[in-house]
């Protein structure tokens, strides 16, 4: 099969280019788009690192053909932030010490941006069943848990827990 | 309130409670910092490795030449291409002998050894092209058990002549300390336990992997996630037979490592293969290799017998420890002296017997994680404390203040213990958990000698 040129809108710039049938989303940001926020942790979905928003919704862009979601609006890492001001989420594990070796960071933010998204105000275990799809090796769910909750009240005005 | 180490008390300090921004954060929030992988080269070549499906076998032929017809294949890499072969990592430390082949040369002694090494345009093509490689084995008994590794009967699966790592001339890194079968005869109660774990396997979300660039002059720059730059460039250079400065290493951001980045496993091949077809070349894990190949913590088994009086004193601890390194060394040699060092716990027993086995077996190499040839031994000996309290039917904080190391008593590696602190976090944890302990107890202290206060 022959590549195929695809256009995606990718944190609202439009972007075209050649993807071949085996070019995942994943591979498409990252070595055709130098949008490197997204990790390969698997390349299997197991680990949620390369976690971006397709039409608002968290996929694992590792699985995603990228010739099959031609026209998709996608969201990643890199177009949370407004400048230097960071968006709630971003913030929140800044300030929470939610990071630890830093590589789950950018799809854990993701997931937590779709969540609040649909749900502006979770309960903890709506927190942990929208993380669930993201693996953390430093054992730093505590603090990413804190920190999620910790955006959603920012986010409808409450302040920061600190 | 005691103070517990009044000499190193600075009423001054002002660090804890106060927050300080991670350096390394706000590059994590906005997915900026890099990793090694987060550098694309428009004429990046991708390594794949062929390995062996046998744990022991002599390799009788190896046909690359169904790899080599794969569109994209731009060469396969045997021993013969690497400068130096056989290293060890420690070697850089005065550890040997170079026990460790980089690439298979006429056996292989796990499953999953490196025995080619594929480079081609795509990663696609590398995988296509590690999968057309034919190899004829004869295979080999293979062992896979610690003990049977040590049997006379065993084959011997190591160039050096030995199933085990030899230690100044000794099987094993040994503790002898007093007598201890003159202990066990003495003592009113004898305890023997085994205890054994498993292989633990790191699993960073980021897998092992480098990226090397050629640059002028032939010299080759490594991006890497190893947890180990200077230990990464020095057997690098070594293997390739060059000098150090031909070497540049560009690291220290690493997604996971726990001590499963501390080998030198991606970054000779990557840089050979660099030298070779002069382009950028990548060479990083799946995360099949990363759980199969990778090196994991070591499994351990530790036979633990205890002389006990009927007071509740330890007399004697005769300790016989085997770490499962696998094929080869790595850093399995020094798992084993750290796990001597750290016997037989923090309880002072004047008789101590101790081997200390670091043996070859079969299996994947294991090497560093988290506290290595440490966790397990502890795992063993507060298993065994907790045993024995119940087999007594003492109170087991009490058995363990009983036990406890204080100041200025005489380790079994004949260093006088200092800073002991273990009878005071015991006392608080009691504390903390509402654990009540009687006052003869409650009244002990590190810094008191033994016999004054119980």
């Amino acid at each position: 099969m022959s590549a195929k040129i695809t256009t995606i809108r990718v944190n609202g710039a439009e972007r075209t280019f050649l993807a071949r049938p085996e070019t995942t989303l994943l591979l498409a940001l990252r070595e055709q788009l130098g949008l490197t926020g997204a990790k390969r942790g698997c390349a299997q979905g197991a680990c949620g690192s390369c976690t971006v928003l397709l039409d608002g919704a968290p996929v694992v862009s590792c699985l995603v053909p990228v010739a099959t979601v031609d026209g998709a609006e996608i969201a990643t890492v890199e177009g949370l932030a407004d400048g230097p001001r960071l968006s709630d989420v971003q913030q929140a594990f800044l300030d929470g010490f939610a990071t630890q070796c830093g590589f789950c960071t950018p799809g854990m933010i993701m997931s937590a941006e779709a969540l609040l998204a649909r749900n502006p105000d979770p309960t903890t275990a709506e927190v942990a069943e929208a993380i669930s799809g993201n693996v953390c090796r430093c054992t730093g769910y505590q603090p990413i848990v804190s920190a999620i909750l910790d955006a959603a009240r920012r986010r409808r005005g409450e302040g920061a827990r600190r | 309130m005691t103070e517990y180490f009044p000499d190193e008390h600075r009423p001054r300090f002002t660090v804890i409670g106060t927050p300080v921004q991670r350096s390394d954060a706000l590059g994590h929030v906005t997915g900026r910092t890099e990793f090694f992988e987060d550098r694309t080269f428009p004429d990046l070549a991708h390594i794949k490795i062929h390995r062996s499906v046998h744990h022991h076998a002599l390799l009788d032929d190896v046909d690359r030449s169904e790899a080599l017809r794969v569109p994209g294949v731009l060469r396969v890499i045997t021993h013969a291409d690497v400068p130096a072969n056989w290293y060890g990592v420690l070697r850089l430390i005065g550890i040997g002998p170079d026990d460790e082949p980089v690439l298979a040369e006429d056996r292989v002694r796990y499953a999953g050894e490196p025995i080619v090494a594929v480079v081609a345009d795509s990663e696609a093509a590398a995988i296509e092209g590690a999968s057309r490689v034919r190899v004829r084995y004869t295979e080999l008994p293979a062992v896979l058990d610690v003990e049977e590794a040590l049997s006379p009967d065993a084959p011997i699966i190591k160039r050096a002549g030995t199933n085990y790592f030899v230690f100044e001339g000794h099987h094993a890194r040994r503790i002898r300390f007093g007598d201890v079968e003159e202990g066990f005869a003495r003592a009113d109660h004898v305890f023997e336990w085994r205890y054994s774990s498993a292989p633990i396997e790191h699993a960073p979300t980021e897998t092992t992997g480098c990226i090397v660039v050629p640059q002028d002059r032939g010299r080759l720059l490594i991006h890497s996630n190893t947890q180990a730059a200077f230990f990464t460039l020095d057997n690098t250079a070594l293997i390739l037979d060059r000098p150090p400065t031909d070497l540049q290493v560009k690291g220290g951001t690493v997604g996971g490592g726990f001590g499963g980045k501390v080998d030198v496993m991606v970054e000779p091949l990557a840089c050979i293969a660099a030298t070779i077809t002069g382009r950028p070349v990548k060479f990083v894990y799946s995360r099949e290799e990363e759980m199969q190949v990778s090196s994991p913590r070591a499994a351990e088994r530790i036979y633990l017998k205890d002389g006990v009086l009927a007071d509740g004193r330890i007399i004697a601890r005769k300790i016989m420890l085997y770490v499962d390194a696998g094929a080869y060394a790595r850093h399995s040699p020094y798992g084993a002296t750290k796990a001597a060092a750290h016997l037989p716990g923090p309880y002072t027993i004047p008789n101590v017997y101790a081997d200390c086995h670091c043996v070859y077996t079969n299996r994947t190499p294991s090497s560093a994680m988290r506290g290595f040839g440490v966790t397990i031994a502890d795992f063993a000996i507060e298993s065994q404390m907790d045993r024995i309290a119940r087999a007594l039917g003492l109170d087991p904080l009490q058995f363990r203040l009983r036990n406890a190391y204080r100041d200025g008593d005489l380790k079994a590696h004949r260093k006088v213990a200092s800073g002991t602190a273990l009878i005071e976090v015991i006392q608080r944890a009691a504390a903390l958990v509402g654990h009540e302990l009687p006052e003869e107890y409650r009244a002990m202290s590190s810094s008191t000698p033994r016999g004054a206060g119980g």
